[in-house]
């Protein structure tokens, strides 16, 4: 009975997943009549499809053309997620392995305010970023937005990576030492490779909430440096049809899915088995 | 090549680990540090390893001070009780990584893998992750890559721990083969178990409360303990201390066993002793017997023999019986022993003669 009711709640919830998606899928490929016919799924069959709503986003048509923003997006979402991971992931080791501290205030404290960067809501943080980008000539640059999403990237990394690096036995670091590894070569020959699933979830979520930040690239981008969700946003203030909304919102969450699909390979379970019994 | 330890202490906190431990170390000997659990046997290898720090005392290797070498310049090769080995490697690879390590090519580092690994019995595995080995088998994974640089300094930390009784008597047999092809290596071996220790051992360190209280040749620390202590830590189970007194040349143990006093205490002034009598030593009584009466606090059977733990008026008795014997808790037993076997110690707990002496 409990099996039963497990994969009704998993059947449900994939339902309540997909449903919306594929409807803003289905929805891309339509003619403005095709929309008008109601709810209509399966095309050649049920409705026409047509690739109006691509071209119209695409730049082909002359009416949008996302791709520079899309190439933006891709750019400050890579660097700022690699910087986070890169230097999140060490702070995280050194969190894990060593002992920093000043009086009552030990690893555990460093941790938490690391993660308390996060409790702060964007907004209030809007006009000091402003400012702070203004006075070194970064507003409206892919620097300035990759190095503020940074700062509330890194936070996250920490916080997992240390929990994960918290479950490597230190006796493989020891153990490596012993071998004739100095304390980073320790580190990259032997617990990075054990690390990729840590790193592949932390990967997952700063592409995820680099890709998807709306409010900093509205307030710190203008024109030059204008993101892919600024770009849908600003397509959907203006009188820009169903299907191409629709479209525009498929074409920004494909590289997200394509790169969840790349990582999901490491995110293997019992990566510890047989490190110490 | 020697490593000498001089005053060696370590406090964490305020808790002393390591006091005032000073001892050379040559190569080609299996030196045995045997203790309790927390006598401080790991945290020696540790210090020398490099893995912690000394706060008192100096350590040095062929004259060099050892503090200003970091552990990874060492040359030191360790086995822990938890078998510690590389998850994401396979047996080949986490054998040949240390050789891997220290330089050597590959398909050389392989080579001579391979050798190591055939040594200790692994070859239909080689391909295999520790994961997927049983725990004899990664314990064997990790003694591999421990022999195979033939390190300067060979650490052994209850390697055989955390193993079952059967492949604990097997790889204990095989490890005296196994660390006597590093000739020149500085091979400590820590145990609890005072079999392994005269089976595997050269030198035996017996270690309490961070200080080395005795060391020798195994069996003469066996023979003749130092102390009420060290006849403790090196009898499994550890010797019955009772309550003893030598009048008129009569040893009287608790209140019923009285005996002529045997020869090797002939020489003992009278007064109040300790009578140190390992479990094999001592008997369950039959009637008539002169016997001290026990009343059984735990029996246990293990194996092809019977351990029975006793109250008696002179003390804490434990009694170790040949074959499998019935006995119950709460039941009163006679105890009997063989005076000519007796430990004498003070009553501060120094030796005072030792059977055969």
């Amino acid at each position: 009975m409990s099996k039963i009711l497990k994969y009704a709640f998993i059947a449900f919830w994939t339902m309540f997943v997909l449903v919306p998606l594929s409807w803003a899928l289905v929805t891309s490929f339509k003619t403005p009549a095709a929309v008008n016919q109601g709810a209509t799924f399966i095309p050649w069959v049920e409705f026409d499809p047509t690739l109006d709503g691509w071209k119209d986003i695409l730049g082909i048509s002359g009416y949008a053309n996302l791709l520079p923003n899309m190439f933006n997006s891709m750019i400050i979402t890579f660097f700022a997620s690699l910087i986070s991971v890169t230097l999140g992931g060490l702070a995280a080791y050194g969190l894990s392995r060593f002992r920093y501290g000043w009086k009552y205030y030990s690893n555990s404290d460093i941790i938490f305010f690391f993660i308390a960067q996060r409790i702060l809501p964007p907004v209030v943080l809007a006009i000091p970023f402003f400012l702070l980008l203004r006075t070194f000539n970064l507003l409206d640059t892919h620097l300035g937005l990759i190095l503020v999403l940074t700062s509330g990237l890194m936070p996250i990394v920490v916080w997992l990576m240390v929990d994960f690096f918290n479950q490597i036995p230190k006796e493989i670091d020891e153990m490596a030492m012993l071998e004739g590894c100095n304390p980073f070569v320790a580190f990259r020959k032997t617990i990075l490779p054990l690390s990729k699933p840590g790193i592949a979830i932390s990967a997952i979520f700063c592409v995820i909430f680099g890709w998807n930040d709306l409010f900093f690239a509205l307030v710190l981008t203008f024109t030059n440096v204008k993101t892919l969700p600024a770009a849908v946003v600003a397509l959907n203030g203006t009188v820009t049809p169903f299907w191409t909304l629709a479209a525009s919102a498929i074409f920004s969450v494909l590289p997200l899915i394509g790169f969840v699909f790349i990582v999901e390979r490491y995110l293997s379970k019992g990566g510890f088995t047989g490190a110490v019994r | 090549m020697s490593l000498q330890l001089k005053n060696v202490g370590i406090t964490q906190g305020k808790e002393m680990i390591l006091e005032d431990i000073s001892y050379d170390f040559e190569p080609g000997i299996i030196y045995v540090l045997m203790g309790r659990t927390s006598s401080g046997k790991t945290s020696l290898m540790r210090a020398i390893a490099g893995l912690i720090d000394l706060t008192d005392g100096e350590m040095f290797f062929n004259g060099v001070d050892f503090e200003t070498v970091p552990t990874w310049r060492r040359d030191t090769a360790m086995v822990y009780q938890q078998f510690i080995n590389y998850p994401n490697r396979t047996v080949l690879q986490n054998v040949a990584f240390p050789l891997q390590m220290a330089g050597m090519k590959r398909a050389e580092a392989n080579e001579k893998a391979l050798e190591i690994i055939k040594m200790v019995g692994l070859s239909d595995f080689v391909d295999r992750k520790p994961g997927e080995l049983s725990g004899g088998q990664q314990q064997r994974v990790a003694i591999a890559r421990a022999l195979i640089r033939n390190a300067n300094i060979l650490l052994l930390d209850e390697p055989l721990m955390n193993l079952d009784y059967k492949l604990r008597e097997q790889l204990r047999e095989e490890f005296r083969d196994l660390f006597t092809t590093s000739q020149d290596s500085i091979t400590l071996y820590a145990t609890t178990e005072p079999s392994e220790a005269l089976l595997i051992g050269d030198e035996l360190l017996v270690l309490h409360e961070g200080r080395i209280i005795q060391h020798g040749k195994p069996a003469y620390v066996f023979e003749h303990p130092n102390s009420v202590t060290v006849a403790q830590i090196v009898n499994e189970p550890p010797m019955s201390i009772l309550s003893a007194r030598i009048s008129n040349g009569t040893l009287s143990i608790g209140d019923y066993l009285k005996s002529s006093t045997p020869a090797h205490l002939a020489g003992v002034p009278d007064g109040e002793y300790q009578a140190g009598i390992r479990a094999s030593e001592l008997t369950i009584g039959v009637e008539g017997d002169m016997n001290e009466q026990g009343v059984v606090d735990l029996v246990e059977v293990s194996g092809s023999e019977t351990f029975i733990y006793l109250n008696t008026p002179a003390g804490y008795t434990i009694v170790q019986e040949e074959g499998i014997h019935e006995h119950h808790v709460g039941d009163t037993l006679g105890v009997s022993i063989l005076p000519e076997r007796v430990f004498l110690f003070s009553l501060s707990g120094e030796l005072i003669v030792a059977p055969g002496n």
